[in-house]
């Protein structure tokens, strides 16, 4: 046997153990991946099939076009999206300021700072929200004490309705902005805001022209998670609503649990599934996902 | 106040003329922290309202709580759904961020992808949907049901915490057990998770608290003898307000911000 030979057979013996090594690897994924597929995947999939099925049992769009003719579903898809734009919008509005402060600060004194930031984060959704009603109410802290300091004289009305519910929202979505932002601002090397202001801009030059343009992909990606998050909420403005804004998740339980109404459920379900499917496509073709959620090598 | 006229930053800004900055984000950080804070002293108040402070102290609606079997059942099924679920999605998550991290398969980015996705899609279809399907074969109130779909929401946290912490493990460090004779599984057990484990450490509590403060799931998929802490307090804070939640609410402060200060010690001893 030649040495050629022998060596073209050792290179199959040891492609085809590291193949066989990458399945191997691939199987430790397999628990996972079965279980989100048995229990997430499948039954989605499912629910989309019932939502083509009319009452009766034949396939039909009757679920679809009365999504469309219906000015009472036309009204919840306008009040959810009004709701993410404006939680969203002030989130930046926040957060911005916040994140920037945070970056700006010592290692010892952000890693102090950011636990004002982690410690709602890291809080129970409800249990946040029930402090905001607590606070908001008709006879609540806020109302007492500016009436006592005599900022208004009749208690306003802070919540059931779309201003308590935005001032939830704003509250338990601002560290989801917050946190990539901050990375994303650390991530700025300082030798450009040197160099900007070596060459003679002042302070508010170098922040527009240089630090304001490298920290929007982080903005960007921080916007992105709170507007999609926001579609489907469903807790704080179910508490802090009151009944008077009604966001698409909260049809889909009434539609099941009032209704009993698996159809309209599901074809509600899967429109917003699509609406949220569509804008994360859309923007991980903007701006590079991996970074914000880590994955990738 | 020499402080404010110092250079705060490279650009020669000066600390003065940050000033409003720093008010600013003092305020907004109050904002974060405080309606959840102000929830605690509320709790000990002795009244049938919620009064802060309040005008006179006691451990009443702590007492109401723990004198409530539903209250009280309600805390052990959700510390055991946290529980279990972090039993869960730890190990299968780990052992998943391990893999499609090693491997270069071209399906492993795919894979990912479909791990990650119970973060990003409404939690309310992933309830209506585990619902529908536990209907169908009985499990509807059962612990199991609960678990199982809490971990689907825990895996992502878990993948996202462990990938990370990969990221910045050398893993050359692994190598080198393998070149001296170890299978991978021992180089894994002896060399990678010693590094990892404090990564692995902060994936466990998240997937505990994932469960724990979760409400839509379990709204749908559970019930009766297994109604979680959650699903009742959301229902009673439909009806009143009623200052039993205000102690219950202090409970969860307290669990979630020992976590949290537990993974940051954690952090500390990393560095």
């Amino acid at each position: 046997m030649s040495i050629g030979s022998e060596a073209r057979a050792n290179e199959t013996v040891l492609l085809k153990q590291s193949r066989r090594e990458e399945w191997a690897l691939l199987g430790l994924a397999s628990p996972a991946i079965l279980t989100v597929l048995i229990v997430m995947v499948l039954p989605v999939g499912w629910l989309f099939y019932l939502s083509f099925l009319a009452d009766d049992g034949s396939f039909s769009l009757e679920h679809y076009n009365r999504m469309l003719e219906s000015k009472a579903y036309g009204r919840i898809f306008m009040t959810t999206f009004e709701v993410s734009f404006l939680t969203t919008g002030l989130c930046i509005l926040i957060g911005y300021p916040l994140a920037y402060f945070l970056s700006q600060l010592s290692p010892r004194m952000a890693a102090l700072c950011m636990l004002t930031v982690l410690l709602p984060f890291w809080t129970s959704l409800l249990v946040r929200t029930y402090a905001w009603l607590v606070l908001l109410q008709r006879k609540g802290l806020i109302n007492s004490w500016a009436i006592d300091l005599g900022l208004w004289d009749e208690p306003l009305k802070l919540v059931h309705n779309l201003n308590g519910t935005l001032i939830g929202m704003v509250h338990i979505m601002l560290p989801f902005l917050v946190l990539p932002l901050y990375g994303s601002m650390k991530a700025i090397s300082a030798d450009y805001l040197k160099a900007s202001s070596n060459l003679g801009a002042g302070p508010s030059q170098t922040f527009w022209n240089i630090f304001f343009p490298l920290s929007l992909p982080g903005l960007f990606a921080g916007a992105l998670i709170v507007f999609v998050l926001c579609l489907g909420f469903f807790v704080t403005p179910a508490v802090l609503g009151g009944g008077k804004v009604i966001m698409v998740s909260m049809q889909i339980t009434s539609n099941i649990e009032l209704f009993f109404n698996w159809g309209a459920a599901s074809a509600l379900g899967v429109v917003l599934l699509v609406i949220t499917l569509a804008i994360l496509l859309a923007a991980s073709r903007l701006l590079k996902l991996d970074n914000v959620l880590g994955g990738g090598h | 106040m020499n402080w404010l006229n110092r250079p705060a930053s490279e650009t020669q800004i000066t600390h003065g003329q940050r000033l409003w900055l720093y008010i600013l984000a003092t305020v907004i950080m109050i904002l974060l922290v405080a309606p959840t804070v102000i929830v605690i002293p509320m709790s000990f108040s002795a009244s049938q309202y919620l009064e802060f402070p309040p005008r006179e102290w006691s451990l009443r609606w702590y007492e109401h709580y723990l004198n409530s079997p539903e209250w009280i059942q309600a805390t052990w099924t959700s510390l055991k759904a946290g529980f279990f679920t972090m039993c869960v999605a730890t190990p299968i998550g780990t052992a998943a961020a391990y893999g499609l991290f090693v491997t270069k398969h071209p399906l492993s980015r795919m894979f990912y992808v479909l791990l990650i996705t119970p973060i990003m899609i409404p939690v309310i279809l992933i309830a209506i949907a585990a619902f529908y399907v536990f209907v169908q074969i009985r499990m509807v109130n059962s612990m199991f049901g609960l678990v199982i779909a809490h971990s689907i929401l825990a895996l992502p946290l878990v993948l996202i915490v462990i990938s990370a912490a990969l990221k910045s493990f050398d893993m050359n460090l692994e190598m080198a057990a393998r070149s001296l004779g170890a299978s991978r599984f021992t180089a894994f057990m002896d060399v990678t998770l010693p590094q990892i484990r404090f990564s692995v450490l902060t994936a466990a509590l998240l997937s505990f608290l994932t469960s724990f403060d979760e409400v839509i799931v379990a709204m749908f998929v559970s019930g009766g003898d297994n109604s979680t802490l959650t699903r009742n307090m959301f229902n009673a804070l439909r009806d009143q307000i009623d200052p039993t939640i205000a102690s219950i609410s202090t409970i969860m402060i307290v669990i979630s911000s020992s976590l949290l200060i537990l993974t940051q010690l954690f952090r500390k001893s990393r560095d």
